[in-house]
């Protein structure tokens, strides 16, 4: 008997997946280029993971966030996404200014000729490989009265390196990351302001409500992060700490809720390289005597080698940063992209639509693999949390540590 | 062609950090089978230790996706 009704419940959510495969196919036919024909799982898993200047919930709700946009000759402007009428595939509708939505970011019409000033109907876009440096790149092109037009994507500060580079214009908007990334922080605000008032409330009475959740995780970050790591000065730390780690795990499980936008926050690039610009620069600005001694003269080796060391020491200053940014965006980003990899089996079984059969057979596949993926990423984005956290506090306790045994350099025992 | 080949990059920096986490999960295991009363520094070593394996991993997936 419990057996039936897990089977009716496995029924139903595959009844509901088979409506979505439907209705994304008949969505297909709105003025869209022909790359939709073939569904290809990497591009889309992309798309997912990827930033966007509107916050879309279930293909269905299209929430505009408010736009803020930078170029040269027509100065700073100011403007809603809803301008863009974005649908399917957070492709916009209309232009704006001389802007247009694609694929949730926004581009700007490098031709002459298009209409700049005001809004005006797109008939959909396409997109071409070209040869732009020696690499492939893909270049959009918005259609309007029969004719194409150019696209410019947004300026990106990685100098070419991640396929970006300085281009027309300059995108500060708010988006979907950026709200994401405030209502977390309102909600943290929220939670730790709860548990601060109970505690000054009720001083000597067992912890209730929020402070059931904050009181275990924070004196574990004290008692197991911050005091053996640091030592005697964890308390000038330990607000850092904290933060960084009720921030990244409050974003990590925020894009695990399904159906909400599922936003990758903390598998963005740019958000982890502030963080780990935020970990250097506290590291290195407490790092004493000590800390600096041995990065560029060690002591209790040859002349030679303390060289050889320095310049190792040097580059290690700048890859522990690195590789806290890249682990952090690389752990969520995988998580994301395997749970759309599996969603994508469902499309390709069922040929984008055109098998039912296929897509039941994707469905019964694809629901227990997803669940498993999504029970492994709410471990990781624990893990994560607490690896970032635990790393910075080891950067931070070796850069401020106290050494007592310089006798033992001098003696060439100790490292 | 050059995308294959940053396949097996990256599949082969896979390997590496496969060996070297496990290598430090069966060893630390070891050690907390041998001292229970150590587990809490031991697990907290094994995941720095594992952290910065995965360091070393990340970068060399990093480079094969900037390579492809």
């Amino acid at each position: 008997m419990k057996y039936t009704k897990i089977f009716v419940a496995f029924l139903l959510f595959a009844l509901i997946n088979i409506s979505f495969v439907k209705g994304a196919n008949d969505g297909h036919d709105h003025g869209h280029d022909d790359h939709h024909a073939a569904f290809d799982p990497g591009a889309t898993a992309i798309h997912h993971i990827s930033d966007a200047n509107v916050y879309s919930i279930l293909d269905a709700v299209r929430i505009p966030l408010p736009m803020i946009l930078y170029s040269k000759d027509k100065g700073l402007e100011m403007f809603s996404s809803g301008k863009f009428h974005a649908g399917h595939h957070e492709d916009g509708h209309n232009s704006y200014n001389g802007y247009v939505l694609h694929h949730g970011s926004v581009h700007r019409v490098a031709d002459a000729g298009f209409p700049m000033e005001g809004s005006v109907e797109i008939e959909g876009f396409s997109h071409k490989e070209e040869e732009v440096n020696g690499k492939k790149r893909d270049i959009y092109f918005a259609k309007y009265q029969g004719k194409e037009f150019r696209l410019d994507a947004r300026s990106t500060m990685d100098g070419g390196i991640l396929g970006g580079g300085f281009t027309s214009f300059i995108d500060f908007s708010i988006t979907k990351n950026v709200v994401s990334m405030i209502l977390v922080s309102l909600l943290l605000i929220w939670l730790f302001r709860r548990a601060a008032v109970a505690y000054s409330k009720n001083p000597d009475k067992a912890p209730s409500g929020a402070q059931g959740i904050i009181e275990p995780i924070l004196l574990f970050i004290r008692d197991d992060v911050a005091i053996p790591f640091i030592g005697k000065k964890y308390a000038t730390f330990l607000p850092f700490l904290l933060s960084v780690f009720f921030f990244i795990l409050g974003l990590n499980l925020w894009g695990q809720v399904p159906f909400l936008g599922s936003v990758n926050v903390t598998g963005s690039l740019s958000v982890t390289m502030v963080l780990a610009i935020l970990v250097f620069i506290l590291v290195n600005v407490n790092g004493n005597g000590h800390y600096w001694g041995h990065i560029f003269w060690m002591p209790g080796v040859p002349v030679p080698i303390k060289i050889l060391l320095a310049c190792v020491e040097v580059m290690g200053l700048f890859i522990k940063p690195l590789t806290l940014m890249l682990r952090l965006a690389g752990n969520i980003s995988a998580g994301h992209i395997a749970i759309l990899s599996f969603i994508g089996l469902i499309f390709i079984f069922g040929k984008s639509g055109e098998s039912l059969g296929g897509s039941l057979v994707g469905t019964a596949v694809s629901i227990p693999l997803t669940m498993f993926m999504m029970a492994i990423e709410i471990i990781v984005a624990f893990v994560q949390a607490f690896v970032f956290t635990i790393l910075t506090a080891s950067f931070i306790g070796a850069a401020t540590e106290e050494h007592h045994h310089d006798h033992e350099h001098a003696e060439g025992i100790h490292h | 062609m050059t995308g294959t080949f940053a396949a097996l990059g990256a599949g082969l920096a896979v390997i590496g950090a496969g060996l070297g986490i496990g290598m430090v999960g069966g060893k630390a295991m070891e050690a907390i089978a041998r001292q229970p009363e150590a587990s809490g520094d031991i697990r907290s070593g094994m995941i720095i230790m594992a952290a910065f394996i995965e360091g070393a991993a990340l970068i060399a997936i990093l480079l094969s996706i900037l390579m492809a």
